[in-house]
């Protein structure tokens, strides 16, 4: 388990998010690699079903960073992205992949720092949690379909 | 008189009637029923025997009500709409009478969700006011609710509850003006503990002249104690408990709240005595029967009437 | 609409378990309304059934169908060419949809992944409630366009009980008072000598009481 290094995707607001990210870049931050973006319009326009997705596809967390409560630019896309993962937390518990593994974060685009913690943190958390349990059924999927 | 009922000469006599409650036991005890109701042997004109109160299971009313009369008392069938069709209830009136049962009280009842079987089907395939229908239809037309006529015809008297004190108020008379319309020949009502909001419903049901055509029975539930007070004040929807009647019984040490109970309920049958309108008390008192005896006696209503 | 919720995973899980490859079927009408059973939630129900399985290490084969109306044999007919490829059916719809499907695949087994709720309306996004129970013979025009049957607890016709509180129903403060919101309607209508007027006690043939129920339209049937 000392080798593992959990692949972890944040789907980031473009107006917040990923301009922190942008930031911490330029900041010369350091902040680990697994954690791969996905630049968003908006974090509210993450469906349940990425999130899921990303899941099924070997990842060992996800994070949905948006902005500031009162601060999104389509009014409450934040709002409505920290429900949806709410949701999704509790069908990963369902299912036993564990709810805890999914986190829903804000943060404004100034704070570059912020973001590189964010990172690390979730980074840490996830390396805690170990892999996500359909990991390796999800490569051998993967090679089958290659296959196919 | 339309009825064989005690209850309904006493009340066609001017008399002010006097009615308690038993609740059944939950489980098949007769010696249980045939206690509390020997309790209140000379001191009641008729005993409500409760029909799976509160929605919880219990002996059935109308057998309690049997072995009531057994023992010569006057029992009266509550029945709620909650458990049982139409087809079901009609046959146990049929029952009730066959064992010389007269009076009734039509009830929707609590909800199954207060009770020991929240996961009951609710049946309500009538209301209390259609049961009221048909009871006198029963009685009056000698039919029942399907249309087909009854030998023998069960003649009951009818009673109904009134709750004064539930929302919307302004509802509360009319409300009762329905059941009148449907037949009910008496009533009893909510306990009463807030006497000015009880004395305006009061006059609205007077002003309507409902109050020659249905003999209501004030309720009456004495305080144990000051927990009470406030349990009932906070706890039961449709209960109208004032603060002040709450500090009074906080007032006074706890050994000696239960004798305040007492005298705030024997005030309040005092002031109610000479209220327009009031027939008579019905008397709850809940987890303390043995009260009644003692209550109606300080209320100055023994003894009671030979009619 | 026929408002419907997912059930537990747990239970679904069980159902589809002895299979290898399924057909997960919505339904465009009401479920995808209410949210239960429309395309988006057969794709996050397919995908949480597949990492249940593969948790597991097993595999399961998931074919992902939304038809137009799964209450409609017309449309129900789409499947024919994909059953046989498939060892059951898992359906989003409500039981009437999953009902459908039984009688026309009868070799197939088919499970219904939702708890099929009441006929309701939406309150606001994401809250739906009741309002008709389908008694068939609607007391609306007495009741101020407010149903007793389908809103109050006890269903009574001639409420309100005496445990409406503050325009509370006494089984829940969440509720209304079915009664209140009648009489209230009768008010500004001008209609409060509607209220004395005694409903007699119901019919309840039209109603499921009469046994199942059935339409015949003369003029349309074939």
């Amino acid at each position: 388990m000392d080798t593992f290094e959990p692949i972890i995707v944040a789907f980031c607001c473009h107006y917040c998010a990923y301009t922190a990210a942008d930031m911490a870049g330029s900041m010369r931050l350091h902040y680990p690699p697994n954690v791969k973006i996905v630049r968003v319009p908006c974090s509210g326009k993450v469906d349940a079903i990425h999130i899921m997705k990303a899941f099924e596809k070997g990842a060992d967390g996800v994070y949905v960073a948006g902005c500031l409560e009162g601060d999104c630019h389509f009014k409450n896309g934040n709002v409505k992205a920290s429900r949806r993962v709410k949701y999704i937390k509790e069908l990963l518990d369902e299912i036993g992949i564990g709810g805890e593994r999914v986190e829903m974060v804000t943060m404004s685009a100034g704070m570059g720092p912020q973001f590189a913690k964010t990172a690390i943190e979730m980074t840490e958390k996830i390396r805690k949690l170990g892999p996500n349990p359909v990991k390796d059924m999800a490569a051998k999927r993967r090679r089958a379909v290659g296959q196919g | 008189m339309k009825t064989e009922s005690v209850l309904e000469k006493i009340l066609a006599a001017g008399h002010l009637a006097v009615t308690s409650e038993c609740g059944p036991p939950r489980g098949a005890l007769p010696e249980k029923v045939k206690e509390k109701a020997e309790m209140l042997r000379g001191y009641v004109d008729a005993i409500n025997v409760t029909d799976n109160q509160t929605a919880v299971v219990r002996m059935s009313s109308l057998s309690a009500c049997i072995l009531i009369k057994q023992l010569g008392l006057d029992p009266i069938l509550q029945m709620v709409t909650r458990d049982r069709n139409r087809l079901a209830m009609q046959s146990d009136i049929l029952g009730a009478y066959a064992h010389g049962i007269n009076n009734m009280l039509c009830l929707s009842g609590d909800h199954p969700c207060f009770g020991d079987h929240p996961m009951a089907a609710n049946v309500y395939d009538l209301d209390s006011m259609q049961l009221i229908q048909v009871v006198r239809k029963m009685r009056d037309e000698g039919r029942f609710q399907g249309g087909d006529e009854i030998e023998n015809p069960p003649k009951m008297f009818i009673g109904a509850a009134a709750n004064p004190f539930a929302d919307p108020f302004e509802l509360r008379a009319i409300r009762l003006a329905k059941k009148v319309k449907a037949g009910v020949d008496f009533i009893q009502t909510q306990c009463i503990y807030n006497i000015d909001k009880f004395g305006k419903w009061m006059k609205e049901i007077c002003e309507r002249g409902l109050n020659e055509k249905v003999s209501i029975l004030a309720g009456i539930t004495p305080l144990k104690s000051a927990g009470m007070a406030n349990y009932m004040r906070n706890k039961v929807p449709g209960m109208d408990v004032p603060e002040e009647l709450v500090k009074r019984m906080a007032g006074v040490p706890k050994k000696d709240q239960a004798d305040e109970g007492i005298k705030i309920c024997l005030e309040t049958i005092e002031q109610l005595k000479t209220m327009e309108g009031i027939r008579g008390f019905h008397i709850m008192a809940i987890e303390w029967e043995q009260k009644v005896p003692e209550i109606v006696e300080r209320a100055g209503l023994l003894p009671r009437p030979q009619v | 609409m026929i408002t419907a919720e997912r059930k537990p995973l747990e239970e679904i899980i069980e159902y589809v378990r002895p299979f290898g490859k399924i057909l997960l079927v919505g339904c465009n009408e009401c479920v995808t309304v209410c949210s239960a059973g429309g395309r988006k939630e057969v794709g996050l129900l397919s995908s949480a059934l597949q990492m249940a399985f593969m948790k597991e290490g097993k595999m399961l084969e998931i074919k992902e169908m939304t038809l137009e109306r799964q209450c409609d044999p017309e449309y129900v007919e789409e499947l024919s060419g994909h059953i046989n490829q498939v060892d059951a059916v898992l359906s989003m719809a409500c039981g009437c949809g999953v009902q459908e499907i039984a009688q026309r695949y009868r070799e197939k087994p088919v499970f219904p992944a939702v708890n099929t709720k009441f006929m309701g309306a939406s309150e606001r996004q994401g809250v739906w409630s009741e309002r008709c129970q389908g008694c068939g013979n609607c007391l609306l025009g007495l009741t101020g366009g407010i149903c007793p049957v389908a809103r109050c607890s006890k269903r009574l016709l001639n409420g309100p009980c005496g445990g409406s509180t503050k325009g509370k129903c006494e089984i829940n403060p969440e509720i209304d008072c079915a009664w209140q919101l009648i009489w209230d309607r009768l008010k500004a209508l001008g209609q409060e000598e509607r209220y004395s007027d005694i409903i007699p006690a119901k019919d309840w043939r039209p109603s499921r009481d009469g046994g199942p129920r059935k339409i015949i339209r003369e003029d349309l049937a074939s």
